[in-house]
């Protein structure tokens, strides 16, 4: 691929004798849209606020293009971040907002001004540059912020969960717009995020951590295709986890049969971890496949309905579009592709079935020593759209010229009509900030 | 609750109206009167007599707040960046001397001030020549910065703690160094705990008359002064000296309109951060 | 380096703050005929019980802490039930009832102090009745006491969710016992805040009592005769009665703050 742009060897960061990352090691390539993934605490935001300089790590290097920057203090750094909450100057308008960064570096006032225009223009908020910040929405406020970062022309932004605050609706838009403005600009972007959701639709680089250990790393469909441990398949959406036995190459033992599957390189005899995704499986008559099992639990989803099935005792999850009654004795039906062979870890038997699913027990999943402790509240509040199929994942990267249409972020500010309309697209905001 | 909540504040309304506005309509009615009762012009013009004590007051106030400024706002910014317990504890001992009677405090730089005092013996036994310090303008600044400064420190102090790290950061992240962030940021984000600041210093020096007294002699009349003669003291004038009052209160005001306008400006400006 | 600038410039400071209450301390100790404020002569407790057979500093200690009770109940009480009554009403006669209520914190002590004077002597002249004494003290200590108390209880209504109160008659509690059972317990901590701010307030003011005391001692008012006669480190030895005093509270304070963090804050005084 790319150049290595920031390099991360053998870092370690401690808070109050509490070790968060210990010899972490991560790089990012020029040009990326990298997305730190995993449960609060587990080191992501760490990892960010290293590379900007505003932790020094207890031991290991930071490079940047090959030069150690690990003494280097944030002011010095060609990088910029976003903040979880903006930090925006509250005695500063968006326009002295946006040139911050050039008065420091004493452009010119003109340059200055053709900058912040164009900034403003890029995040859609043109005519707004005399603005108090006080005066402006939640989503507003997020969009000077990128201007004000971007202003300052950095080689690396780095993004602390920026739309965390957001509501539904708009953090959807922001995301599309995040996106293109990476596209735009070409600027490497660490985002960094709790919601696999986010992170599956933007990246072109998911790293999954949990722990202060790096989990996965790889593209979005790789991370939701072929998890690497049970962590992964269960933080990247639903998954039922098995015990299995690998007995050869193309074969493993689950549920009390073999099967055959795509996997092979684990040895003869060895136990795995299987995932089958909830919506691979086929619902079928019982006796046209060797999984069968009880009804015990269906919930409509809107999309699909999310069926609780009882096989000897472990409680599978399906996602289909058909309604099965609780009580119906169904069948079970795989294919090869639906089963994806893990090696054990120590995550292994810590995500089990879903015998304690139910809606309204998101609370109990947050309990320490529950099976589902790693999700947080606004993943399962959204489960309706997260579980994100294959197909979804492909094209919520959009890479493709489809999406330009969507009023928003414009590459080229000031040279299309579609773009000339912000005082609309500020109404709009205004009234979604309001909301929140 | 609401229904019968003008019968609520009406005692207050009432005690207000008799203790506070009426006193207030007195005064004004001694300024413009004479002895017997009559429309006089007489004492506002003679306190054109003594614009030099007026003069004098706002000067040493101005420099007493200014100093008060100087040496309080290193001091509040250094507790603002302590950790939380010790912040507590520094807080505390900046206002613990606030609590001891202000005539106490004023009388104990007497005994260290005066000419054969415990600075002086001390200079003596050293071998220094004395100095003298008690009764002059200097030792009535000091006073007033003795007393007032927890006034200038304390706002600051509540100011600074409330600016948000993150804000700091966000200001090194875009390339502001040590002295940038501070100038750039925190100074101005600092601005209304320096406006309180300012206003609890400035009004209670530039009125006083128990510092000009005690550590001032008779050569460093100030308003406060002026106001205690007419009433209390040897010149026995009301009337002139509700003039004086009458005038001193309109600097006041004009000073605090001032400094709000100010701040208000800034606010209008660059975007409520007050609301 | 930095750092020790900081803790230099700190103790500075605090040594500039605190080295005149110790000098006035050490001197309450010393054996002296002369008086003097500046010679040690070894130490003595002679001050101490000169200070403790003076009938004038008892009586105007008991005056001062007469006056300070008065004021701090009457004002919290008045003041409580005003800041009730300026809550709800509307915009512009709250605007007015605060502009009242703000100018007295704003005017120069000693400009309140000679209107009070001057309205005083006036009813005395135009009604007649005794000259200024302890009855012009309570109302002038009251007066400034008043802003005070208002201002420390109005931001708790402000902050109390207008539903509890609603929310307690629709369980069936009558108007004024929803009142003392809802409305109350939760504007506690301001109104403890004002009273205690009063109270200080009161045994604290010279300047106001000054001008509105006639012949009455008050504590204050005693000290700045002995100052104007410069004499006796008898002064010396109040000070530091009162400072022990003063101390001793404020351990106890925050002995029982600590217990229930829900420390009131004292800014904008």
């Amino acid at each position: 691929m790319k150049n290595t742009i920031i390099s991360l060897k053998n870092i370690t960061v401690s808070y109050d004798g509490e070790q968060v990352l210990g010899g972490f090691d991560l790089d990012i390539h020029d040009g990326e849209f990298v997305t730190l993934l995993g449960p609060s605490g587990c080191g992501k935001t760490t990892v960010l606020r290293t590379i900007a300089g505003f932790i020094r790590p207890d031991a290991g290097d930071v490079f940047f293009y090959d030069k150690n920057i690990t003494a280097l203090p944030p002011h010095r750094r060609e990088v910029n971040t976003i903040f979880q909450k903006y930090a925006l100057f509250p005695h500063l308008n968006v326009y002295e907002n946006i040139a911050f960064g050039m008065r420091l570096k004493r452009r010119g006032e003109k340059e200055i001004r053709r900058t912040v225009q164009e900034m403003l223009a890029m995040v859609n908020l043109t005519g707004y540059a005399h603005r108090g910040i006080g005066q402006l929405s939640g989503g507003q406020q997020q969009r000077v912020a990128i201007a004000r970062a971007l202003a300052n022309e950095p080689k690396v932004l780095l993004l602390d969960e920026p739309l965390g605050a957001l509501d539904l609706k708009l953090r959807k838009d922001m995301q599309a717009e995040l996106k293109k403005i990476q596209q735009c600009t070409g600027i490497t972007f660490v985002f960094v995020t709790h919601d696999q959701e986010e992170a599956l639709s933007m990246s072109d680089t998911v790293v999954v951590m949990d722990g202060g250990v790096i989990q996965q790393i790889g593209s979005p469909t790789d991370i939701y295709n072929e998890p690497k441990n049970a962590f992964v398949a269960d933080f990247i959406g639903e998954s039922n986890i098995l015990d299995g036995i690998m007995l050869e190459d193309y074969s493993v033992k689950f549920a009390g049969h073999s099967f055959r599957c795509l996997d092979s390189g684990f040895g003869k005899n060895t136990p795995v971890d299987v995932v089958i995704r909830p919506e691979d499986i086929k619902v079928v008559e019982p006796d046209a496949t060797r999984i069968v099992g009880d009804v015990t639990a269906v919930t409509f989803k809107g999309v699909h309905y999310e069926i609780i099935v009882d096989v000897a005792g472990f409680k599978w999850m399906i996602q289909s579009t058909e309604g099965r009654l609780v009580g119906d004795h169904i069948g079970l039906a795989l294919t090869p592709n639906d089963i994806h062979v893990m090696e054990k870890s120590e995550y292994s038997g810590v995500f089990g079935d879903y015998s304690t699913f139910s809606d309204e027990m998101d609370e109990d999943r947050n309990n320490p020593g529950g099976a589902k402790t790693f999700y947080e509240p606004e993943i399962l509040g959204e489960s309706g759209i997260s579980h994100g199929s294959g197909t979804r994942v492909g094209s919520g990267i959009s890479h493709g010229p489809g999406t330009q249409g969507e009023p928003g972020i414009s590459c080229e500010p000031g040279t299309d009509d579609r773009f000339e309309a912000p005082d609309a697209a500020g109404t709009e905001e205004e009234e979604d900030g309001n909301e929140i | 609750m609401k229904s019968n909540s003008k019968l609520l504040s009406a005692p207050y309304t009432v005690w207000m109206t008799v203790f506070i506005v009426l006193p207030m309509l007195l005064v004004g009615y001694f300024a413009f009167t004479d002895k017997s009762g009559a429309f006089t012009l007489e004492n506002m013009m003679s306190v054109g007599q003594y614009s030099n004590v007026f003069l004098r007051s706002i000067w040493l106030g101005a420099v007493a707040t200014v100093v008060s400024l100087v040496l309080g706002y290193p001091l509040a910014y250094i507790i603002a960046k302590m950790n939380a317990k010790r912040q507590n504890v520094m807080v505390m001992l900046v206002m613990l001397p606030m609590w001891m009677n202000f005539l106490l405090r004023t009388y104990a730089w007497m005994t260290l001030l005066e000419d054969n005092g415990l600075i002086n013996s001390a200079l003596a036994a050293v071998g220094l020549p004395r100095v003298h310090m008690i009764n002059t303008a200097g030792a009535v600044v000091l006073g007033m910065v003795y007393n007032y400064i927890p006034y200038m420190i304390l706002p600051l102090y509540s100011v600074l703690t409330k600016i948000d790290e993150s804000v700091i950061q966000a200001a090194q992240d875009l390339g502001a160094n040590g002295r940038q962030v501070f100038l750039k940021v925190v100074v101005p984000l600092s601005m209304p705990g320096v406006i309180s600041g300012v206003t609890m210093v400035f009004v209670p020096a530039v009125s006083t008359f128990i510092i000009s007294k005690m550590l001032g002699g008779g050569g460093n009349l100030l308003i406060g002064d002026l106001i205690d003669m007419q009433f209390l003291g040897s010149a026995y004038n009301p009337n002139l000296g509700s003039a004086v009052s009458l005038v001193l209160m309109v600097i006041i005001l004009i000073c605090m309109g001032i400094m709000n306008q100010f701040d208000d400006g800034e606010v209008n400006e660059k975007g409520g951060m007050l609301l | 380096m930095k750092k020790a600038g900081g803790r230099i410039y700190t103790f500075l400071i605090f040594l500039f703050l605190y080295a005149p209450i110790l000098v006035l301390i050490v001197f309450s100790f010393n054996d002296t005929d002369t008086g003097s404020r500046s010679v040690w002569g070894g130490f003595s407790l002679r001050w101490y019980r000169k200070l403790f057979e003076d009938r004038l500093i008892l009586e105007a200690l008991r005056n001062t802490l007469l006056i300070a009770v008065v004021a701090a109940v009457v004002s919290t009480v008045l003041g409580t039930v005003a800041a009730i009554g300026i809550n709800g009403m509307k915009r512009l006669p709250k605007r007015i009832m605060m502009n009242i209520t703000n100018f007295p914190m704003v005017n120069p002590e000693i400009v309140t102090g000679v209107s009070l004077m001057l309205l005083f002597v006036s009813a005395v002249r135009v009604f007649g009745g005794r000259s200024l004494g302890m009855g012009s003290l309570f109302a002038a200590h009251i007066t400034f006491c008043l802003p005070y108390v208002i201002l420390s209880v109005l931001p708790k209504l402000r902050q109390m969710d207008p539903n509890l109160y609603e929310a307690a008659q629709d369980l069936g509690c009558p108007p004024v016992k929803a009142f003392f059972k809802v409305v109350l317990p939760e504007i506690m901590p301001g109104i403890v805040t004002g009273m205690i701010m009063a109270f200080t307030l009161s045994i604290d003011d010279f300047v106001i009592s000054y001008f509105t005391s006639g012949t009455t001692q008050t504590l204050p008012i005693y000290i700045y005769s002995m100052t104007r006669k410069r004499i006796s480190p008898e002064i010396n030895a109040l000070s530091t009665v009162m400072f022990g005093a003063v101390m001793v509270l404020l351990v106890i304070v925050n002995v029982r703050n600590g217990k229930d963090r829900g420390k009131p804050s004292q800014k904008e005084v």
